[in-house]
């Protein structure tokens, strides 16, 4: 048996398998740059393996891949669909942008000592993360929930502030009851069905769906996983987190975190529990829709008062998921495709800022907004990429997040909820008011008084953040890839063919 | 510390049986009640028992806290390279199968080196998060 083809048989085995055996090597390579190389070597092996299993199910086809060689449902199970395989690529492209990026903000941010662990840390939580989007197994998604959620809390407090500490205690403490929600509506699930996977759990549910059991089992799956992807009001452990975390943890959770615990959601909303008991008889869209408009209304005004930009950044991210969630409770077509469409746009958008901070602080030591009066004198660069990626939060046309609010525009008006069109329109202008706040103090204040003067960011910065605000720009130009990429699976979603 | 004999006696008579019979749940684990995480739990808490009765220092120089991290790290690609193997020789991952001539052969090794690999794992872990606590309390 040669090595190719054994690689190309395991290709969703290997997705999961690399970047987790690969982070006790990390361990291994001690101190120095070699735990950085081998950790970016393998985010970017990550990245070729989730291009190649896009190509595998570009056509509608469903890659099924058994462990041990237990056939599914005894054993566990990855299924890889067009959704998957988006939700894949985005998040090993970030991993893959992020651990590049890291070299120099690591250097700076995290002791020496530390740092074979912090790659360690970065490969689990990136193993962790793709797991959930390939796993076709409800318990295995909650292992590797744990596996990126364990390393995420211990990733955040290795950030420079004290604060980190009591952020990260915070997100475990809210973190460890959304998981465990999750695992007892999984519990209840197995109850009356006597099965963990996933294909499985959806063709004997519809006949139990009167049981009350399964209807606490969703509520409980419903509500763990709003936890997890911080939708408004369970978000108070987010801006914290993400404020005081490294720079290069602030950048990859940002962009893939929250995204993957939506796709969790969606994947239960409509794979295993299917769209007629989701909305159908449990009408969670009811929960779902008002919670979505007060987090992209509410988050969008208190990112505007906020000193801290990486706090501003944050609020946005909930007001973003919140549009995520305005698109899934639309039940339609054209908002299930939004919804797609804005997880992984925001993943570049917010992606390309936080990475633009990191390189902020790698000069100036400081996200806050005082501190960064004329900054864009000395960076300039760096600021013209933090301008395209707000330019791509605000929706401004010829830029990915465009094409998401777009779409979330046209579904709104597909159903006629003509205050949600008015919601969408005047919260992107106010996330003009937040963006031009900063760009007004870097662009058109002078340098604080007593500040030492700076020098660009270094190229292996730039060339990370760069390579994901022109991502922004690219995608937003030629939308026809990603749009059918969406689509497609959110027609699979719905069953409407492709 | 020092005026404990029969603490210190007894300590010393447990141990070996202790480790010896982490040792058993170990290796018995694919026939009866066992496995690597409670062997591992278990050889743990027969060096933890060392280093309650004989102090940090002592317990140091027997399992040095240096050399945790790189063991727990070897059985996690213990338990990861079972699965390697297998996808070398043309199954999918952790297909035990294919581990040796026969079938049955590659199910008892198969199970026998992964539950190493946790036991090795686990037990390192466990000494860790002991050290941390003792560092912190000196």
């Amino acid at each position: 048996m040669s090595l190719g083809t054994a690689i190309a048989q395991n290709l969703p085995a290997l997705q999961v398998v690399l970047p987790l055996l690969a982070a006790p090597v990390c361990l291994l390579l001690g101190r120095g740059r070699a735990a950085w190389a081998w950790a970016t070597l393998v985010a970017w092996l990550g990245l070729l393996i989730s291009l190649a299993l896009l190509l595998q199910v570009s056509d509608g086809s469903v890659l099924r891949y058994a462990f041990g060689g237990w056939a599914a449902p005894w054993g566990i199970e990855y299924v890889v669909d067009r959704l998957a395989a988006m939700v894949l690529l985005i998040v090993s492209l970030i991993g893959a942008l992020v651990l590049s990026y890291a070299r120099h903000s690591v250097d700076a941010e995290i002791d020496a000592d530390r740092q074979p662990l912090f790659y360690t840390l970065l490969l689990l939580c990136l193993a962790g993360l793709l797991g959930i989007v390939i796993t076709g197994d409800a318990f295995n998604l909650f292992v590797l929930l744990e596996v990126s959620s364990l390393s995420t809390y211990a990733l955040i407090s290795l950030g420079r502030n004290r604060r980190a500490l009591t952020a990260a205690y915070q997100y475990l403490v809210m973190g460890t009851i959304g998981a465990t929600f999750y695992i007892i509506g999984v519990g209840l699930l197995y109850m009356v069905t006597g099965t963990l996977n996933m294909a499985d759990l959806a063709q004997r549910l519809p006949e139990l769906a009167h049981l009350r059991t399964v209807k606490t089992a969703f509520a409980f799956i419903s509500v763990g996983l709003a936890l997890k992807l911080a939708m408004f009001p369970l978000h108070l452990w987010l801006p914290n987190a993400y404020t005081y975390a490294p720079s290069v943890v602030s950048a990859f959770l940002a962009a893939t975190a929250t995204k993957v615990a939506l796709y969790a959601m969606i994947r239960m909303f409509y794979t295993v529990f299917g769209a007629p008991f989701s909305f159908g008889t449990m009408h969670v869209e009811w929960l779902i829709l008002p919670l979505a408009a007060a987090a992209i209304f509410i988050a969008s005004v208190v990112a505007v008062f906020q000193h801290d930009i990486k706090r501003m950044l944050a609020y946005s991210s909930v007001a973003q998921i919140g549009y995520m969630l305005l698109g899934l409770g639309m039940v339609n077509l054209t908002g299930l495709t939004a919804s797609l469409l804005h997880l992984f746009n925001h993943a570049l958008m917010k992606g390309a800022l936080f990475l633009a901070l990191g390189a902020v602080v790698y000069r100036i030591g400081s996200t806050n907004i005082e501190r960064m009066g004329g900054i864009a004198r000395e960076m300039p660069w760096t600021m013209a990429a933090f301008v395209v990626g707000g330019l791509s939060l605000i929706g401004v046309p010829l830029t990915v997040g465009f094409v998401s609010k777009w779409y979330l525009l046209l579904g709104a008006m597909e159903n006629g909820w003509w205050p949600l069109v008015i919601l969408i329109l005047a919260t992107s202008l106010i996330a003009v008011v937040y963006v031009w706040r900063v760009v007004e103090a870097a662009y058109f204040r002078a340098r604080p008084a007593g500040s030492a003067p700076v020098s660009e960011a270094p190229l292996t910065l730039l060339v990370p953040i760069w390579l994901l605000a022109l991502a922004n720009v690219y995608l937003g130009i030629h939308t026809r890839p990603l749009i059918g990429l969406a689509g497609s699976a959110a027609a699979d979603l719905l069953g409407v063919g492709p | 510390m020092q005026r404990d004999f029969v603490l210190r006696i007894i300590a010393k008579l447990l141990i070996p049986y202790i480790l010896l019979f982490a040792l058993y749940v170990q290796f018995h684990g694919d026939f009866g009640p066992g496995g690597g995480f409670q062997a591992g739990v278990i050889f743990a808490a027969g060096i933890i028992l060392y280093a309650l009765v004989n102090g940090f220092e002592q317990a140091v120089r027997l399992v040095s806290p240096r050399i945790l991290p790189p063991i727990a790290a070897f059985g996690v690609l213990l338990y990861g390279g079972v699965g390697v193997v297998s996808m070398l020789r043309g199954g999918a991952f952790l297909d035990y199968n294919l581990l040796a001539h026969d079938p049955v052969h590659g199910q008892h090794y198969g199970i026998l080196l992964i539950e190493l690999g946790v036991g090795i794992t686990v037990a390192s872990i466990m000494l860790t998060i002991f050290y941390a606590f003792m560092e912190r309390n000196r």
